[in-house]
């Protein structure tokens, strides 16, 4: 009969360190995106800079009723142009696309096999060494 | 090793204590997400126009409805502290569990964040209606986060009543609003007609709806959570779980009737507190207090069950050794993971005060999302290795395995969703969880115990 596997025990310095391992790694990727995002806004802050033009209800598109509403909501033509006018880009860039999918479902694959090998061994200590 | 000092006394050990019932589990499933029906769901509308947030409240309810289905069967036979975290130990293996542990404590800690910037937004624009401009908002981030959880740390039993009583007036807000716009007359308050507009985006737009469409709904998965301290796990689950998504289907489809019918969408898809900007354009002082009190109590409730879901999985993982054992002890007198709950406070302050509130909620988002893609092979898998009939089911959902197909196609055009306008954010956060992957198997898992990994007793599963 194989004998049980025993572990380590991990010392407080050790356990610490770990701890704060993972809290790193989280506000990285909470981070990251930004650097992106920063690129994008000044993108869209010189585009917008340049198609400021002095706007109506009439030229935003707003029929009767919508106008009512947004008056009541405290806005004038010139501050809902700002929310009016802010679109999302939803072009597809294939590549990313691509990128994005072979991420997603190679982190899935190797989770699922890696998980496979250690529950193998979870069973095999769990039901062989009875 | 420290666990095992800490969670017994002399060679008794301590468990948590079972004294909560289906009111509570619905309480805890609704308590986290129905802050969603009061501010969030609406950036539906942004990203696809007024009937495609519809569309995604529908479709996304579908998703859930299957999330709700598959958690009963699966929690109410494996009733652990941890829920899917304990389910994938025993069915899939050790680095799906520490992977989905991670889904959960970020899921509610991130949820955690945003909740308290909510509280403290609205203390702002209450202050600013009663003359106080400019107050901060940081120290009531810190007092909502610190009083729950105080209350997390004394006892699960009050912490949840309180989520009963507070989510309860809270839905009761949004019958009442529902009730207040005369929705039988249109025309009269609402005006779809002058409202509704068509697809600003056409159908791409329907389906990039569907990431903020999980707000609706994220979170009431949860109830498993407490899978380990209620009185009985097969009829307490399923039914308080089921039961929170039927009122979760109600409460979202009268939020967006009544939103859409008095807001254009291009305010709508964009605003903090929609429901209290709908209640201000009815004109009502009574009913624009009363849902800045229901905002702020929806709120408070899911801040008060995520630190409670949290700190459980946060707990599961250290008691396992996936995390450091330090934080798997119990609290000898109040029975609570009391060092898991005090960890997760500077940890939820933390990420409110980074002021990154899209990027805290798509976190939260895909580890959501993340969690539900593993149910539908966790699913296909148990039904596997113990047929129906091998082991004890508390609850056996029907038609299987239509809802674990199902919740994977939804789980992968939710994926594609977030990619259109949150890109970059989804693959930072997928390198996070790679990397953290990566470390579990390199360093991690030499302290897991094999064997303590599997404590069911069930007999040997098919196939291994």
């Amino acid at each position: 009969m194989k004998k049980n596997y025993t572990p380590p025990n991990q010392s407080m310095f050790g356990q610490m360190f770990d701890t704060i391992l993972v809290l790193v790694l989280v506000y990285a990727s909470l981070m990251i995106p930004l650097l992106f995002k920063a690129e994008e806004k000044a993108e869209a802050a010189a585009e917008a800079a340049t198609h400021a033009v002095q706007s109506t209800w009439e030229s935003l598109g707003q029929n009767a009723v919508q106008q009512a509403q947004w008056v009541k909501l405290g806005y004038d033509p010139e501050k809902a142009a700002t929310l009016i006018n802010s679109r999302f880009d939803y072009t597809i860039d294939p590549l990313m696309l691509l990128i994005t999918i072979a991420v997603v479902a190679g982190y899935f694959i190797f989770m699922l096999k890696v998980s496979d090998k250690q529950y193998r061994e979870v069973i095999a200590e769990k039901f062989d060494n009875k | 090793m420290a666990t095992e000092k800490i969670t017994s006394v002399g060679n008794k050990p301590i468990a948590m204590l079972k004294v909560l019932n289906p009111f509570h589990i619905w309480a805890l499933g609704v308590g986290i997400v129905l802050v969603g029906e009061f501010m969030g769901w609406n950036f539906t509308v942004g990203k696809g126009g007024a009937y495609a947030s519809l569309i995604a409240c529908w479709v996304i309810g579908l998703l859930y409805t299957c999330v709700a289905m598959i958690d009963s069967e699966v929690t109410s036979t494996v009733a652990a502290a941890g829920g899917q975290y304990t389910q994938a130990k025993h069915i899939v293996g050790p680095l799906m569990a520490f992977n989905v542990g991670l889904y959960l404590v970020m899921a509610y800690t991130m949820l955690c964040a945003a909740d308290a910037l909510v509280v403290g937004d609205l203390m702002k624009s209450g202050a600013e209606v009663m003359g106080y401009a400019n107050l901060d908002t940081k120290p009531f981030v810190v007092l909502t986060v610190a009083f729950l959880a105080w209350l997390n740390y004394r006892g699960v039993f009050a912490t949840l009543t309180l989520n009963l009583v507070i989510t309860f007036l809270a839905f009761l807000s949004l019958i009442v609003l529902f009730f207040a716009v005369d929705p039988l007359n249109q025309g009269v308050v609402l005006q779809h007609a002058g409202l509704l507009t068509d697809l600003p985006y056409g159908w791409i737009g329907v389906i990039a709806s569907l990431q903020f469409g999980m707000w609706y709904y994220l979170g009431i998965e949860g109830t498993c959570q407490a899978a380990e301290e209620v009185r009985s796990a097969g009829r307490s689950i399923p039914l308080g779980t089921m039961g929170g998504i039927m009122t979760l289907l109600v409460a979202a489809t009268i939020t967006w009737f009544v939103a859409t019918g008095l807001m254009p969408w291009q305010y709508l898809g964009q605003a903090v507190t929609p429901m209290y900007d709908a209640a201000t354009l009815l004109g009502s002082t009574q009913l624009q207090l009363m849902l800045f009190i229901a905002t702020a109590f929806a709120a408070t409730a899911s801040a008060n069950g995520c630190i409670n879901d949290a700190s459980r999985a946060w707990f599961s993982l250290a008691r396992d050794r996936y995390m450091p054992v330090f934080f798997g002890a119990i609290h000898p007198k109040y029975r609570t993971p009391y060092r898991s709950v005090l960890f997760l406070v500077p940890i939820a302050v933390s990420f409110a005060f980074t002021g990154l509130l899209d990027q805290v909620i798509t976190f939260s988002i895909l580890s959501g999302l993340l969690g539900y893609t593993f149910m539908t092979f966790n699913m296909i898998k148990f039904r596997k290795m113990w047929p129906l009939g091998t082991i004890h089911r508390g609850y056996i959902h029907p038609f299987h395995p239509i809802p674990a197909i199902t919740l994977l196609t939804l789980c992968c055009a939710t994926y594609f969703a977030t990619f259109l306008g949150y890109g970059a954010s989804l693959l930072s956060i997928m390198a996070f969880y790679i990397l953290a992957s990566v470390w579990f198997v390199l360093r991690r898992y030499k302290f897991v115990k094999r064997a303590d990994q599997f404590t069911m007793p069930w007999p040997r599963p098919k196939g291994y």
